[in-house]
């Protein structure tokens, strides 16, 4: 027992360098595995985002740049295309005579439609986060027409506006009023354009809304109770400040995609009567495929898309002025 | 200021004010369905009758038989299984590519991933009305024109559905793969058995969006389609106005088929709906 203490002292500290040893090791050794694992995730994330990444290039990327670049052509189709500088651009802004009333209705529908859709939802959000039974079914209702195809309940908003339409009746029955032929007057064809995108659009942001609200902190509001705030106080110092990141992202989103309103304008109206209701994706659309002046189509598109870019990098240029992002 | 407190209460009092709130509500939600009713209430009337003064509300007689009509009118039958094909396969190829790419940008190191994923990202305010154009050629020089993939591919694509699963994965806590990576299992594995099941809410809100975008969508099909039997529920329906379009009641039995799928999916979904904007960080916060 006695020798022995020796022994295992300097196995003891041979184990301690053997162990020095074998860490020192490891560490080599599972800064290569690390290594390998890092390429090896690196091949993994490059599998994951193939499928996506390499569509999204082709028919995304690709076509964006396509779009600008068909824009100094000439192409009927028929032949192959043919390069005119900046020609489409000289024509669309100095000779064609339609593009400027087409531009003008574009900004009359996003103007109209966007602050009408935005107080609407937000009011309705509002109204039914307070005490309401039911709440969802109200919601679900206020939320079906935005997930029904357009084609579709415009043939029902044609019908409606029809000059013998359930909508002039009703005008007639309790108003004695003889209503317009909504949809075939150049004065009321845009505001019924509207008021069918309002009543198919606003569910949309009063759900994005309504989501918002609900992450609204009740505390603040007992809170501002309890020190004696009125209801309209509460709202403008609590509920907007709050919801603004809300009001926000639903502002952006929808004039983004009321710059390209289409499918009510083409049911509806066909662009009419005449151009009153012609926006620029429906004459994007006339050019492309009906008269097929593919270049001139690009030229259209390409306009359109820098005005979205301007709203919308103004828009983020101007949110620090209002939206609240708590800290 | 008792009762403001007490009127925070989950559940709400009747009092006067409540009632009159509610009456309106319940007013402006009749309004709002008006459009649906109306559709249904014509279709269901014979021809003469549409533009009735005073209106018939309840048909007379009913005419079911207007539902059958329209599938002589054109071949709607086909319609409703293209629009089926075109938006259960876009919306399967939607939520594989996104998620496989949202878990890439959520959880995998690699070289230059934030970049890529801003660059992505910037990509989602390219309108799509832009890219109809090059599309529509890029389909053409494929010799795709009047076909199911002219239909799918362009939209099967989306920046939007990568972020709107990132931002919900990366809400995951990492430990829960930890251990699974410890034994050994692949990413793959762990996307499907860990991830993807935590995600229903995230995945059922993108689906919905997705297959209604699809079953929606006109501008494309009218662009990229020429025939009755390659067209989609909104491309025929307009085909039906194109050459019907005085036969309203036969015209609005199609739009009420159209408008069908869309309500059954919110009823049903209904659950995900509120909760899935909450979680995804679509209502901006």
């Amino acid at each position: 027992m006695m020798l022995r203490e020796p022994d295992t002292n300097t196995s003891a500290a041979g184990q301690a360098a053997l162990a020095r040893n074998v860490r020192t090791r490891n560490i080599v050794t599972a800064r290569r595995r690390m290594r390998r694992l890092m390429w090896k995730e690196q091949g993994t994330a490059f599998l994951f985002l193939a499928p996506n990444i390499i569509g999204f290039l082709f028919f995304t990327l690709f076509s964006l740049v396509a779009a600008f670049g068909l824009s100094f052509f000439r192409w009927s189709l028929l032949s192959s295309p043919t390069f005119i500088g900046l020609n489409n651009y000289v024509i669309l802004f100095t000779q064609d005579p339609v593009f400027h009333q087409v531009v003008l209705n574009t900004l009359y529908f996003v103007f109209g439609y966007v602050p009408l859709n935005i107080l609407l939802s937000l009011g309705t959000a509002v109204w039914l986060s307070g005490n309401i039974r039911a709440k969802s079914l109200f919601r679900i209702i206020m939320f079906l027409p935005v997930m029904t195809p357009a084609v579709g309940v415009s043939l029902v908003w044609m019908l409606m506006y029809d000059q013998n339409g359930i909508i002039n009746q009703l005008l007639y029955a309790l108003f004695h009023i003889h209503g317009p032929n909504w949809l075939g007057s150049t004065t009321w064809a845009m505001p019924a354009v509207i008021v069918m995108s309002l009543w198919y659009g606003f569910g949309y942001n009063m759900l994005v809304f309504s989501a918002g609200l609900q992450a609204i902190p009740r505390h603040l509001y007992e809170a501002a109770a309890i020190d004696g705030a009125q209801r309209w106080q509460r709202f403008f110092a609590i509920t907007l400040p709050l919801l603004s990141p809300s009001i926000f992202f639903g502002l952006v989103l929808t004039l983004i995609t009321s710059f390209q309103v289409f499918d009510q304008v083409y049911i509806l109206t066909a662009g009419g009567p005449g151009t009153a209701t012609t926006t620029l994706v429906f004459y994007t659309y006339q050019n492309g495929f009906v008269y097929f002046h593919m270049g001139y189509a690009a030229t259209i598109s390409s306009v359109l898309f820098v005005l979205i870019m301007l709203v919308t990098i103004a828009q983020f240029a101007l949110q620090k002025r209002w939206v609240y992002y708590e800290v | 200021m008792k009762s403001e407190v007490l009127s925070s209460a989950p559940k709400a009092r009747l009092g006067m004010g409540s009632i009159i709130s509610h009456t309106f509500l319940i007013i402006f939600s009749l309004i709002v369905l008006f459009p649906f009713l109306w559709m249904l209430d014509t279709a269901l009337k014979p021809d003469a009758d549409v533009f009735l003064f005073p209106p018939t509300l309840i048909p007379n007689p009913i005419q079911w038989q207007n539902f059958a009509a329209v599938w002589t009118y054109l071949p709607f039958g086909r319609f409703i299984i293209n629009s089926l094909i075109v938006a259960g396969i876009g919306t399967i190829l939607v939520l594989i590519t996104s998620s496989l790419a949202a878990y890439a940008f959520a959880r995998l190191r690699f070289f230059g991933r934030e970049t890529i994923f801003v660059a992505y990202l910037g990509t989602l305010i390219v309108p799509q009305a832009v890219l109809v154009i090059p599309e529509f050629l890029l389909i053409r020089y494929l010799g795709w024109v009047n076909s199911y993939q002219a239909l799918i591919l362009p939209g099967a694509f989306t920046a939007f559905g990568t972020f709107l699963l990132r931002q919900f994965f990366r809400t995951i806590p990492v430990e829960l793969e930890e251990s699974a990576l410890i034994d050994g299992a692949s990413r793959l594995r762990i996307l499907w058995s860990i991830i993807l099941p935590l995600s229903r809410a995230a995945l059922g809100v993108l689906g919905l969006f997705t297959f209604i975008g699809f079953w929606n969508n006109f501008l494309w099909p009218l662009i990229v389609v020429n025939t009755t039997d390659m067209a989609t529920i909104p491309l025929g329906l307009q085909m039906f106005q194109g050459q019907h379009g005085t036969e309203w009641s036969y015209m609005m039995a199609g739009a009420t088929i159209s408008v069908i799928p869309g309500i059954i999916l919110v009823i049903l979904l209904q659950r995900y709906l509120v909760e899935g904007i909450t979680l995804t960080g679509l209502g901006g916060r």
